[in-house]
């Protein structure tokens, strides 16, 4: 059975969907890739090694979030429960370096 | 508003399964019973830290200047703060009147996770006991105030660890009542009970749910690096390791300051429930109401620096943080002005509630705008961390929620538990407690513009006038809350038995019996009309 039709059958009848181990696997090499990628920023420098956390740590974090936790097979409901969540704390983030940016 | 019932099961007070007395109430589920056992612990809290006020409000008058140490003075302030804030005025109105009456108020059986509920008073509880044993332990009570402030919380010997530990769990109760709430409100809607026709207080308690879950994280983060900086020095905050002590700030305001939100919306809700009663008209503005709420708890998230404009932030966070403080006053003023319109040309029936729904509008008012005042940089850096700042957080906390409290309190009494209390009893409170309030703490805003700083033992002799003032203030103040708190405990045990609906109100409450039955209705109810609508006949 595809992956699709898995997920679109299974929320039919009310049991959990999940992905397949093929995609597991892929998100799990994807962030292999992602952490190598920032242990090598940060062999450049403090700046480099910060703004590697900023971007690379984001998209780490969405990977868990969109596969590991099933997020990509939940209702529009969660989805935008996570994404106030998040924009709460982007805001959060913005206003914190108002000060730490300009002091 | 709603079908009526006919035959109801017993009343929520009478023990009907296999346990009975005290532990039938320590394990009970009923939403109802567990809004009285916050209730109860909440006003033992409230009297304990009343007592501390009292006492610290006497050393100010020569007579008793040498009755403790200063350093027992610094405990005294600490202890007053955290009892009062995290025991008493932020789990305030939605733990008590939130938890007995949401469920009520559209329309269902309980909240949406009945265990859970009942899971956030043992971690009240729990967090309280830690507070209290902080304070008779180790090398004493805290010292730091209740913010806790790097770096001297990081290297004062006193109790800071274990207090901050039960701030902790008071937090987790906090979030569990939140999430409770947004999904009763969510999921259990009765039929017909669409978001506009819900009664505005629900509204408040959903937004100030909203600001608990997204808030107190951060608070629950912030205390556990306090007690992992002082127990392993990891030097996140402490300067001399390459922390900031800003960020300690920063991070604590994020979450305190929406708190002060999350202790005035219940109480702005509560007031919007008990004007149209009293005034026999719908409540006017009722979506700006609701939208309003939205956008205290949503703005009131994002001005939190506004407590550290004399700390060596940035200046552009400065301007940010008081333009933002500003904007928050506007969605406060719409409440207000239409509290103000619900009342006008309304058939007004002066009942005990609206007394003090009255009072809390005019001492909210005067709380909010030298609430504005401060956010105003050029006041700010004049009188931070005098008793203009202690004064105005009083006027907002206990003239704004204390006041809404009592009036909810007033207002829901005869529900709550079937007994109706002395009105002539209460309006003879009243004059003490406004009066007394009034020269206790309006005499701090004069005192802090003269140059009073604040948590000061001692202070300078020309202060001395004001600080007798204030203190008489207090006496008067606390005889005021005796005679209203004995005039409701005389009623709780001696009180005539209330109607069902003794003030004339719409909503579903009214509905029920009082004391209401066990699950509150035998069918859930359809809703088909607006949430206050009075017969025509009534309208004012």
């Amino acid at each position: 059975m595809s992956e699709s039709a898995l997920t679109s059958s299974a929320h039919d009848d009310g049991s959990v969907a999940h992905p397949g181990y093929g995609t597991f696997v892929k998100v799990w090499l994807a962030l292999v890739i992602l952490t190598g990628l920032l242990v090598l920023m940060s062999h450049f420098g403090q700046g480099s090694a910060v703004w590697g956390l900023l971007l690379i740590t984001p998209v780490k974090a969405w990977l868990v979030f969109y596969f590991f936790m099933h997020l990509k097979y939940e209702g529009p409901l969660l989805k935008v429960v996570v994404l106030v969540t998040l924009g709460t704390m982007l805001i959060f983030f913005a206003l914190l370096f108002s000060d730490v940016a300009f002091r | 508003m709603s079908t009526q019932n006919t035959t109801l099961p017993p009343s929520y007070l009478v023990d009907t399964g296999s346990r009975k007395g005290l532990l039938a109430w320590l394990t009970s589920t009923d939403h109802k019973r567990i809004g009285l056992l916050y209730l109860g612990s909440m006003l033992t809290f409230f009297f304990v830290a009343v007592g501390l006020g009292l006492v610290m409000r006497l050393v100010q008058i020569s007579p008793f200047e040498h009755l403790i140490t200063a350093e027992t003075y610094n405990a005294l302030f600490t202890v007053h703060g955290v009892i009062m804030v995290f025991l008493f005025v932020v789990p305030g109105l939605p733990a008590v009147f939130g938890n007995f009456f949401l469920p009520i108020l559209i329309g269902a059986k309980d909240v949406a996770f009945p265990r859970l509920n009942l899971a956030s008073w043992y971690f009240y509880m729990a967090g309280a006991t830690v507070v209290i044993i902080a304070l008779f332990t180790g090398h004493g009570a805290p010292d730091t105030g209740w913010t806790f402030y790097v770096p001297f919380s990081l290297h004062t010997g006193t109790n800071v660890s274990l207090a901050v530990f039960g701030a902790f769990l008071l937090g987790f109760s906090s979030m569990l009542t939140g999430i409770n709430f947004i999904t009763t409100i969510h999921r259990l809607r009765a039929p017909g009970m669409r978001w506009f026709r819900m009664p505005l207080f629900c509204w408040a308690l959903y937004s100030t749910a909203w600001v608990q879950i997204l808030a107190t994280p951060i608070l629950a983060i912030t205390l556990v690096l306090v007690i992992l900086e002082r127990v392993f020095g990891i030097g996140i905050f402490d300067p001399t390791k390459g922390g900031d002590p800003l960020l300690y700030e920063h991070l604590f305001w994020i979450y305190s300051h929406p708190a002060v939100y999350i202790m005035i919306l219940p109480a702005m809700g509560a007031i919007t429930e008990i004007l149209p009663t009293f005034a026999r008209r719908p409540v006017f503005g009722y979506k700006a109401i609701a939208y309003s709420s939205m956008a205290i708890a949503g703005v009131g998230s994002l001005v939190w620096a506004h407590h550290m404009f004399t700390s060596g932030l940035s200046q552009v966070a400065v301007m940010i943080f008081s333009l933002l403080t500003m904007i928050v006053a506007v969605p406060s003023a719409i409440k207000v002005f239409n509290w103000v319109s619900t009342l006008y040309k309304g058939s007004i029936d002066f009942q005990p509630p609206l007394l003090f729904a009255l009072t809390f509008i005019f001492l909210f008012c005067i709380g909010g705008l030298t609430g504005v005042m401060l956010g105003a940089l050029a006041v700010n850096v004049h009188v931070h961390d005098t008793y203009f700042v202690v004064g105005h957080f009083h006027y907002v906390m206990f003239g704004g929620t204390g006041m809404a409290f009592f009036a909810a309190l007033l207002y829901w009494f005869p529900k709550m538990f079937g007994k109706m209390y002395s009105k002539k009893a209460i309006y003879a409170s009243w004059f003490p407690i406004f009066i007394g309030f009034n020269m206790l703490y309006f005499t701090m805003l004069v005192l802090g513009v003269m140059g009073m700083p604040r948590r000061y033992f001692h202070h300078l002799p020309r202060f001395d006038t004001g600080h007798d003032i204030a203190t008489v203030g207090s006496w008067i103040l606390v005889l005021g809350l005796l005679m209203f708190f004995g005039t409701l405990v005389h009623a709780l045990f001696k009180g005539e038995k209330a109607e069902d609906n003794p003030w004339g109100g719409v909503t579903l409450e009214w509905t029920i019996p009082s004391p209401p039955p066990q699950e509150n209705f035998e069918e859930i109810p359809t809703i088909t009309t607006e949430a206050y609508h009075f017969p025509q006949e009534e309208i004012g």
